[in-house]
C-alpha cells in the first residue's frame, strides 16, 4: 500500500529554469537543496528522534518493558492515568505506558527497516533483471509484478501472513513481499527511461560492454526514485504493521511492545480511557509523518529539474 | 481506440492466469494438511474426505489445477468454514454494501479534494496552501483504523451525532431490492430508510475517504500548478480571455487528467481500507466479512474474496487506462 507515494507529476509546477550550478553533481545539489528545505529538516528531525529513541530504549525507558507489576491498579472500569511515577500513566495490562511506547519505537524500527530492506532487495533485483536484460526476462518479470500488483497490498500482506503464521519474522516478510512489486516496477521504469538517453547511446556507440553500461551508467542514474520510495515505504511499513496487528496477524508474543497491538488492546476501553489508544496512534502517525516528509523532500531534491 | 482497448483487455489474461496459479499454490502451501487447514478445528474425517474430493488433493497436480480452473470459471470457491454458505453467494450479497461505502468515500474525497487542491495551487506559498498541504500530509499518515476509531469515539459515542455501527437501524422495516440501501429506499419510496442508511454511511465514508482525499488534494495541487504555468494559459490570459473561462476551459480541464487516473487508482486502497473501516463500524460488507475470515482462518472465503477483489481491481484499472486513452489521444499511440 504505497499510500504515501502518489505519483505526482514531478516538478510540481515550478517552471524551474535549468540554470545549472556549473559542475555540481546531482547528489551534491540534492544535499544542498535538502538542507535548505524546512520540511526536509522537520522530517529528518522526527526520523532522528525516532531512531535515537528506538536504539537507546533501554537507557531512556523508566522501567523494564512488558512488566505488569502494576496490574493490580487496573480495574475493569479504569486505568490509572498520568502520575509522577508514570508520566503517561499505565496501559490496560498494567505496564508503564511511556516504557511501552519507547520500546514500541524499537519494534517499529526493526520491523520497518527489515521489511523495507527485504522488499527493496528482492524488488530491485527483479527490476534490475527486467530493465537490464529486457526482452523475455522483462516480459516474465513484469507479468509476475502485474499479478502481485493486482492484489491490493494490505491484502497481499494478509495472504502471506496467513501462510507463514504469526511471528515477528512473518510480519516482516508479509510487509516486505507486498513492497516487492512496487520496487521492481519503479526501478525497471526508471532504467528504461535512462536506457533511452543520449549518454547510453554514446556509450553503446563507443562499443562499451552492455553489462558495464547497465551497471555503471544506467543503474546509478536510476536509483533516485527507488531511494525515495524506500524512505516512503518505511512510513507505509510502520502503518501496515499496525494494520496487521489490528487484523490479528501481528506478532503473537505479548511481551513485545508494539504500537499497533497497544492500539488494538485499547479499543475495549476506548469510551473511558481514550488516551490508551491516542498515545500509540499518535506515535504511529508522527513517525510515518517523519519518513513521509523526508521522502517527499528527498524526491524534490533529487529531481534534476529542480537544479538551481 | 478499439485496438487499444482490445490490447489492454488481452493484457489482463496473463495476469488473471498468474493470479489463479498463485492462489492455487497458496492453498497448497498453507501450514499443515490443506484439507485440515481449510476445515479448521472442526475437521471431521468425513469433512476432510469431502474437501479432498472437492479440491482433489489426492490427484496429480496438473489435474488438480485443471479442476480448479473449472471451478473458477463456474465461480465456485466452495463454502465458508464458519457458516457453510457458498463463498460466491455471500460475496455478491455483501458487495453492494462495500461499493456503496466506497462510492460515498470517494465522493467525499473528490468533492472536498479537488476544490482544496485547486485553491492551494492558486495560492501557492500562502497560508491556505500551507494549511491544505499540512492537512493532506496528516491524512496520509494516520492509520485508517485509528482514524475510524477516533471518529467513532468523538462523533458517535461522545457527541452522539451519528450511529456507532451497522448499515441501517434494525427498527426500520426496509424493503431491499438491490442491497444498495440508499438506492433501495429511493426505489421503494421509503425515504426514511434511505436517510437512515445515509446517516449510517457518514462516519465510515469519512474514515475510508481520508487517505484518498489527501492524495487527491496533492495531485490536484501539483497538476493545477503545472498547468497554470503552461504557455497556453499565459496566452489565454494575455489575449484578455475572461479569467473564469480560462480557469474552467484551459486550467481545470487539462489539470483533471492526472486527477482522474488517481481517483481510479484509489480503488485498491478503498478495498483494503474497507476491511479495517467496516470492522470498526460493524458495517456489513465484504470488508468486515473478510476480517472475520482472516481472524478465524476461513481459507475458502479468503481465497475467493481475494480473487474477486483482484479481478475488480484489475478491471477498474483497465477502465481507468481506457478512460485515459479516451481523454488523451497521445496515450493510445504508444
Amino acid at each position: 500500500m504505497s499510500i504515501a507515494a502518489p505519483t505526482e507529476p514531478s516538478g510540481a509546477g515550478q517552471p524551474t529554469p535549468v540554470a545549472d550550478v556549473a559542475g555540481e553533481s546531482l547528489l551534491r545539489g540534492a544535499w544542498r537543496r535538502l538542507r535548505r528545505s524546512p520540511l526536509a529538516i522537520a522530517g529528518a528531525a522526527i526520523v532522528l528522534v525516532f531512531v535515537v529513541v528506538a536504539l537507546a530504549a533501554p537507557l531512556l525507558a523508566p522501567y523494564e518493558p512488558a512488566s505488569t507489576q502494576w496490574a493490580g491498579l487496573v480495574t475493569p472500569q479504569s486505568v490509572p492515568g498520568p502520575a509522577p511515577d508514570h508520566l503517561l500513566g499505565l496501559d490496560s495490562f498494567g505496564s508503564d505506558m511511556l516504557t511501552q511506547l519507547i520500546y514500541g519505537a524499537r519494534q517499529s524500527l526493526i520491523v520497518g527497516v527489515v521489511s523495507t530492506v527485504l522488499g527493496l532487495s528482492v524488488g530491485a533485483t527483479l527490476g534490475l533483471a527486467a530493465g537490464g536484460f529486457g526482452g523475455k526476462v522483462d516480459t516474465i518479470v513484469m507479468r509476475l509484478v502485474d499479478v502481485l500488483l493486482s492484489i491490493p497490498s494490505l491484502l497481499l500482506a494478509v495472504s502471506v501472513a496467513a501462510v507463514i503464521g504469526q511471528s515477528q519474522l512473518s510480519v516482516m516478510i508479509a510487509i516486505g513481499v507486498a513492497q516487492v512489486p512496487v520496487f521492481a516496477r519503479l526501478l525497471r521504469g526508471s532504467m528504461m527511461l535512462q536506457s533511452k538517453s543520449d549518454y547510453v547511446l554514446a556509450a553503446d556507440a563507443l562499443g562499451i560492454r552492455r553489462r558495464r553500461i547497465v551497471m555503471g551508467h544506467v543503474l546509478p542514474n536510476s536509483m533516485g526514485p527507488t531511494i525515495v520510495q524506500a524512505t516512503l515505504a518505511l512510513a507505509t511499513a510502520i502503518i501496515e504493521v499496525a494494520a496487521l496487528s489490528f487484523l490479528g496477524l501481528g506478532d503473537g508474543d505479548p511481551a513485545v511492545a508494539e504500537w499497533g497491538r497497544m492500539l488494538v488492546a485499547a479499543q475495549e476501553r476506548f469510551g473511558n480511557d481514550p488516551r490508551l489508544a491516542v498515545y500509540p496512534g499518535v506515535c504511529i502517525a508522527i513517525t510515518a509523518l517523519g519518513f513521509t516528509l523526508f521522502g517527499e523532500a528527498l524526491r524534490e531534491a533529487l529531481d534534476p529539474r529542480q537544479r538551481r | 481506440m478499439l485496438r487499444f482497448a482490445l490490447r489492454r483487455l488481452a493484457l489482463l489474461v496473463p495476469v488473471l492466469f498468474g493470479l489463479s496459479v498463485l492462489l492455487f499454490v497458496w492453498i497448497r502451501v498453507l501450514p499443515g494438511d490443506p484439507a485440515r487447514a481449510l476445515l479448521g478445528e472442526r475437521a471431521t474425517p468425513a469433512g476432510i474426505k469431502q474437501i479432498r474430493e472437492l479440491y482433489g488433493f489426492d490427484k496429480p497436480l496438473l489435474e488438480q489445477y485443471w479442476a480448479y480452473l473449472g471451478q473458477l470459471v463456474r465461480l465456485d470457491f466452495g463454502n465458508s468454514i464458519r457458516d457453510g454458505r457458498p463463498v460466491t453467494e455471500t460475496f455478491f450479497e455483501q458487495f453492494p454494501a462495500t461499493v456503496e461505502l466506497a462510492l460515498f468515500a470517494i465522493l467525499f474525497a473528490v468533492v472536498l479534494g479537488i476544490p482544496l487542491g485547486y485553491a492551494a495551487a492558486r495560492r501557492r506559498g500562502e497560508a491556505v496552501d500551507g494549511v491544505v498541504i499540512t492537512g493532506s500530509l496528516l491524512g496520509v499518515v494516520v492509520p485508517v483504523f485509528f482514524l475510524a476509531i477516533l471518529l467513532k469515539l468523538v462523533f458517535a459515542i461522545q457527541l452522539d451525532w451519528f450511529p456507532t455501527s451497522s448499515r441501517q437501524d434494525p427498527r426500520i422495516d426496509a424493503t431491499h431490492i438491490t442491497n444498495f440501501y440508499v438506492l433501495d429506499g429511493l426505489l421503494t419510496r421509503e425515504f426514511d430508510a434511505s436517510w437512515d442508511a445515509l446517516v449510517h454511511l457518514v462516519l465510515p465514508a469519512v474514515a475510508l475517504g481520508t487517505i484518498p482525499l489527501a492524495i487527491i488534494v496533492r495531485i490536484t495541487r501539483a497538476s493545477v500548478s503545472e498547468v497554470l504555468n503552461e504557455d497556453y494559459v499565459r496566452t489565454a490570459d494575455a489575449k484578455g480571455l475572461h479569467p473564469p473561462v480560462v480557469r474552467r476551459r484551459h486550467v481545470l480541464r487539462n489539470a483533471m487528467l492526472p486527477v482522474l487516473t488517481t481517483i481510479g487508482l484509489q480503488v485498491g486502497l478503498l478495498l483494503s481500507g474497507a476491511v479495517l473501516t467496516e470492522t470498526v463500524f460493524s458495517f456489513n460488507g465484504i470488508g468486515s466479512y473478510l476480517f472475520d475470515a482472516i481472524s478465524q482462518r476461513d481459507y475458502p472465503v479468503l481465497q475467493g474474496y481475494i480473487l474477486f477483489i483482484a479481478l475488480i481491481y484489475s478491471l477498474v484499472n483497465l477502465a481507468v487506462d481506457l478512460g485515459y486513452g479516451l481523454f488523451d489521444p497521445r496515450v493510445r499511440v504508444s
